[in-house]
């Protein structure tokens, strides 16, 4: 992230330690990820050490330290999720973007991961696209949301720019 | 404060509140086994192993985390603890590479010596290591961390960042992820670890250790062609002791000499003769850096001066406070300028070719070995300093060489360079830079000995975290009559949390000193983090205490009296701060990330 | 209220839900009481908390405000994290004005100034209409005359921030670990002030309660589980949703009501909770006498093999554990890799023995409620579907 939208983050919040959770989450919500960068960055304002804002970080399962796509696909894995189907809804998104669960695809574009329970059980499968929901899924449902967001993402020539920040 | 009475194994106890039970149970001299406990640090309570049964409670307690509380009847043995217990440190040992017999630390590891003692048949559980892709991290010239010995005590992490204010090792991941990582998993070489080793010296197991080089050592000693000479540093000889079967405190300066001997070193000489020549290069910088301030008004010459002796201090301030950079002394360590001198003095005199010396040295300190592999270390035209060996190194020598090093007789160091003062021996102790350079300062300016008795400035002394005091100058010699009536004000901080809290004061403007002493570790060098283990405030309070006994019992007490001294200036270097001196007892700093 | 059958202990209820409340006019209505008088209230009322620990609700707000200090804080824990449970979101939905004003009025009574929802990173697509209705509060607050003021965290991701202490390092912007105990947090939590947390769904009952009165909560539930709660109902059943339900029920009864018809065993309290068998339908009590629960229902029917569902607790209490504490650490470790030995042959099936020790010392030395819960599901599973873990 660019030095400046950064700044911006940390002088919105302070620089107080306990400011570092909310930091380090408008950071993910803005670019999907954290880098190193942004990190030693955010150290060095929190008077905390690198190692510390990774500690911390890498604690929490929605606050990734490597590189994620613009969109994070996340499928629920609870035992309620097997039982309904979240296996077949997997492969079918694993299958249509080519992409195997912790990986993110060549563009950029999209991450897939398994998560613990998001929720959701009266409705499983169930997942989260960033920071939408999406439930009572099948393989075909499941589909047919990713093309919308596929379609979305070409019609605004959304892509992974490694210039870009 | 008033006191709580409670029973533990029905034997009735009296402790101030606050105290928690493990307290309790020692001052009822019943033992308890810790792991992630330790003196110097901050309660975990997450290694579980010191469970006692309260009763009354649905779970046991970890004596180490809870507070004694009125009318407690605490059980450490009941057959639920002791269940619990051995099942701990099994569930510890199976995340343990347990290859014992191959380990550095074999034989001095803390879980190996509670398996021994609670754990006495085999475990069913599975191993984990194996499915776990560990790898060993050899990239830092001073700590080895390997993660497959690793229980996740954090005294390491607690050490770094509580002792040291460093946290080059924070906790990462979670659940069976969970481990001890340097930002982003890098290299230990590639963050920044001061090298200082105070983690290694808190490490119960062999997931931290000095890199060690007693093989390399080995060779050069059986190697005909090479002339190996050996420096010690001034508190190798108040501790080497520990690490053979002596109390903590007691003094085996003959007996380390007549062992080195025996392990075939060609020449026993003493860092303490190069402390002595640190003064005398670092005392004239200051004085120099205080005329050219307060009379010449160079604004270019910065104040507070600090000292350069510490390497963890140096790769502290590189980091943290590069701003600092040009206020550091430029002297290098005692360790450095011996190094430097071996290969060109000593050599001369000595009529040897410098490609053939070895030059090895013993310290109290793993960073040592990092700044003897610094590139700027290498003004003699070789490495000045070619291996480092740690206090505890040592001591595993002297035992595989099968040295009954308690019936040695004292040998003394050979010369030259080995004849030093009490000024250089207090090196060793938190304020003895400070103490030593006020001994030749004062003297130098005003041609009497400074006003303590016997020449024990007890001001710098102690182990208060951060220690000031004021020297007033009076009836200057002709030569100092700017400093007149001047008050020299000094701090000295010991550990690095302490060293960062005297530099954010300067930083902000909160302290007017004019020098600074700073160690890396607690204690001062007696303190290092290549000390025998275990370390505690007590084993540190009784070797500064032998250092002090030592200074005192010496004939010459101040740098400036070292015969030897003033033969180096008088052959080979002329003068304090010449040219020769710049050549080759000075040198330059780095300036780092902070990441 | 409804009675479905005549001799069933179920019993639907809508205190939370049913009844259109001025939640405002609810607040004012207390605010107008002495402190004392409402805690008294909620300590008579039996109100315990809702998120499965079930600690005194009355007695909590009353070391809080008994605690020394101007500086205090109340948060609402909305982690729920434990599978099988999304009451807390259905809450959040539909409710949300009276958790805040459950919160505001717990900051009355203790002296909190501050409220803080801790809302779980899984639920940030509620955030911005959250932060909208807070807005509305903190006016309305002001309006009342009430110095309180709401705030929202949110969570990233992990389950053991639910426990209390894990929370309030998280809040502090640290790793969620949780601490040592002593201190508790109503005497040492946020910042090291005096701090409430209270599950989302006790604040509701809370500031219902202040105005019902003890005695009609009362009415509902049994002597040791007063009252009603809210239940997650999940997994094979063909009415999946959340429930207010009377404590004490039976569990015979729950599942004649939600089962599928062929219900073998049910988890109650998530993963962290017990596994009843069918045979043992008749005799669990669903309440502080019997299994206490945060009120995840699961249902499994005969179709389901209960090795995958204890596998998967497992390898969830394997990723969420913090990882601090060496019997939590370690030993989900072993208990998952165990299991699956002993079912690929490698280990045999004695060696569940070992394991269910290992469980029990986890339940006795763990640091936390995690660590020391994980055994529940493991037994109980081990010891009543032995067959289907082995083979």
């Amino acid at each position: 992230m660019e030095e400046f939208a950064l700044t911006k983050i940390v002088n919105h919040h302070g620089t107080e330690r306990e400011k570092l959770m909310p930091i380090l989450q408008e950071i993910v919500d803005k670019q999907s990820y954290l880098s190193d960068d942004d990190m030693v960055k955010v150290a060095n304002a929190l008077q905390l050490s690198a190692a510390e804002v990774y500690g911390t970080a890498s604690f929490y399962s929605f606050l990734p330290t490597q590189k994620r796509g613009i969109y994070v696909i996340r499928v629920c894995k609870s035992i309620i999720a097997r039982m309904k189907g979240s296996q077949e809804v997997l492969q079918a998104i694993s299958d249509q973007l080519n992409l195997k669960p912790g990986e993110t695809t060549a563009d950029g574009l999209f991450s897939l991961e398994e998560v613990n329970d998001i929720g959701w059980s009266d409705h499983e499968p169930a997942m989260l696209i960033n920071d939408k929901v999406y439930t009572d899924l099948t393989p075909e449902k499941a589909t047919r949301i990713i093309s919308k967001y596929l379609e979305q993402a070409s019609q605004s020539k959304l892509s992974f720019n490694p210039t870009q920040n | 404060m008033q006191n709580i009475r409670l029973t533990i194994n029905s034997i009735p106890v009296e402790i101030e509140a606050g105290k928690t039970i493990l307290d309790a149970a020692k001052k009822a001299g019943i033992s308890i086994p810790t792991l992630c406990h330790h003196p110097d640090l901050c309660v975990a309570g997450n290694c579980r192993v010191c469970v006692v049964e309260q009763l009354g409670a649905r779970t046991l307690q970890a004596s180490c985390a809870v507070p004694v509380s009125e009318g407690m009847e605490i059980s450490t043995n009941s057959a639920k603890v002791q269940r619990a217990r051995r099942d701990i440190l099994e569930l510890l040992l199976s995340e343990h590479r347990s290859d014992c017999v191959n380990c550095y630390k074999n034989n001095q590891c803390e879980l190996q010596e509670l398996a021994a003692k609670y754990v006495f048949s085999s475990s069913e559980l599975i191993p984990l290591p194996a499915l776990q892709h560990y790898s060993i991290d050899a990239s830092s010239s001073s700590i080895i961390k390997d993660d497959s010995k690793c229980i996740r005590c954090q005294r390491c992490v607690r050490t770094c960042s509580q002792l040291q204010h460093i946290s080059a090792l924070a906790v990462a991941n979670k659940g069976s992820e969970q481990k001890i990582s340097a930002f982003m998993d890098k290299p230990m070489a590639n963050v920044v670890c001061t090298n200082c080793g105070q983690c290694v010296n808190r490490c119960p197991t062999g997931a931290l250790t000095e890199r060690n080089y007693i093989t390399e050592v080995m060779h050069a000693l059986h190697d005909k062609n090479k002339h190996v000479v050996v420096q010690t540093a001034p508190a190798v000889r108040i501790a080497l002791g520990e690490g053979l079967g002596f109390a903590p405190g007691e003094r085996v300066t003959g007996k380390m000499v007549a062992a080195l001997k025996q392990l075939g070193f060609d020449a026993v000489l003493d860092t303490d003769f190069t402390a002595d020549l640190t003064i005398m290069e670092e005392g004239t910088e200051l004085l120099t850096r205080l005329k050219k301030v307060l009379v010449d008004g160079d604004t270019q010459s910065a104040l507070p001066m600090t000292t350069s002796c510490s390497p963890g201090w140096i790769k502290f301030i590189e980091h943290k406070f590069p701003e600092f950079l040009p206020n550091v002394s430029t002297c290098k360590s005692p360790q450095q300028m011996f190094g430097a001198l071996a290969k060109t003095y000593y050599a001369q005199k000595r009529k040897l070719d410098p490609a053939n010396i070895v030059s090895v040295s013993v310290m109290p300190c793993t960073a040592k070995k990092y700044e003897a592999d610094r590139p700027e270390m290498r003004d003699s035209g070789f490495k000045d300093v070619d291996y480092v060996l740690t206090t505890r190194e040592l001591a595993r020598m002297i035992k595989m060489a099968g040295i009954d090093f308690s019936a040695l007789a004292d040998l003394s160091y050979d010369s030259i360079m080995g004849t030093s003062t009490g000024a250089a021996v207090i090196f060793g102790a938190t304020g003895g830079v400070m103490e030593a350079a006020l001994r030749t300062a004062y003297e130098i300016i005003t041609g009497r000995e400074v006003p303590f008795e016997n020449l024990n400035i007890q001001p710098a002394r102690g182990m208060e975290g951060v220690r000031e005091a004021a020297v007033k100058i009076e009836g200057c010699e002709d030569n100092w009559k700017f400093l007149e009536g001047a008050v020299l004000k000094v701090a000295i901080a010991h550990g690095l949390t302490n060293a960062y809290k005297v530099m954010q004061a300067v930083k902000e403007g909160r302290a007017d000193y004019h020098f600074i002493e700073v160690m890396a570790c607690p204690g001062g060098c007696l303190g290092g983090g290549g000390q025998p283990m275990p370390t505690s405030a007590e084993i540190r309070q009784k070797r500064a205490e032998a250092i002090y006994a030592e200074d005192a019992g010496m004939p010459l007490r101040k740098s400036h009296q070292n015969p030897e001294i003033l033969a180096i200036y008088d052959e080979f270097l002329e003068k304090p701060l010449g040219h020769q001196s710049h050549k080759l007892l000075h040198t330059v700093y780095v300036e780092r990330d902070w990441n | 209220m409804e009675t479905l059958t005549n001799n069933s202990t179920l019993r639907k209820t809508d205190l939370i839900f049913g009844r259109e409340h001025d939640t405002l006019s609810l607040l004012k209505e207390a605010l107008q009481r002495e402190k004392d008088e409402i805690i008294n209230e909620l300590i008579e009322s039996g109100l315990r908390g809702r998120g499965g620990a079930g600690f005194p609700t009355g007695l909590k707000w009353k070391f809080a405000k008994s605690a020394p200090g101007n500086e205090k804080y109340i948060v609402c824990n909305a982690d729920e994290g434990e599978p099988g449970t999304f009451k807390d979101r259905i809450i959040l939905e539909k409710a949300a004005d009276k958790v805040f004003a459950g919160m505001a009025l717990g900051g009355y009574v203790t002296g909190a100034r501050h409220g803080i929802i801790y809302l779980r990173g899984e639920y940030s697509w509620m955030r911005n209409s959250l932060l909208l209705k807070i807005d509305d509060m903190n006016t309305a607050f002001k309006q009342l005359g009430l110095d309180f003021i709401l705030e929202i965290r949110m969570g990233s991701g992990a389950y053991v921030c639910g426990e209390e202490t894990a929370l309030i390092e998280s809040m502090e912007g640290k790793r969620g670990e949780p601490r040592n105990k002593p201190p508790f947090p109503v005497a040492k939590g946020f910042n090291n002030k005096p701090t409430i947390v209270n599950n989302v769904e006790t604040l509701v009952y809370a500031l219902l309660i202040s105005h019902l009165g003890a005695a009609a909560f009362a009415a509902f539930g049994t002597e040791q589980s007063a009252g009603t709660k809210l239940f997650s109902v999940s997994g094979d059943t063909p009415q999946a949703g959340v429930y207010e339900l009377e404590l004490g029920m039976k569990l015979s009864d729950f599942v004649a009501e939600f089962g599928d018809g062929d219900t073998k065993a049910v988890q109650v309290g998530g993963a962290s909770g017990f596994c009843v068998p069918r045979r043992k339908f008749d005799q669990t009590i669903i309440g502080f006498e019997g299994i206490p629960t945060g009120g995840s229902m699961m249902l499994f029917n005969s179709h389901r093999s209960m090795y995958h569902v204890l596998h998967n607790y497992l390898e969830f209490f394997v990723e969420e554990s913090c990882g601090q504490c060496s019997p939590c650490r370690v030993g989900c470790q072993q208990l998952l890799l165990g299991i699956e030995a002993i079912k690929a042959r490698k280990k045999p099936a004695s060696y569940l023995k070992e394991l269910i020790r290992i469980a029990d010392t986890m339940r006795l030395a763990s640091k936390c409620g995690l660590g020391q819960s994980v055994g529940n599901a493991f037994d109980s599973i081990v010891e009543e579907f032995k067959e289907e873990i082995i083979y």
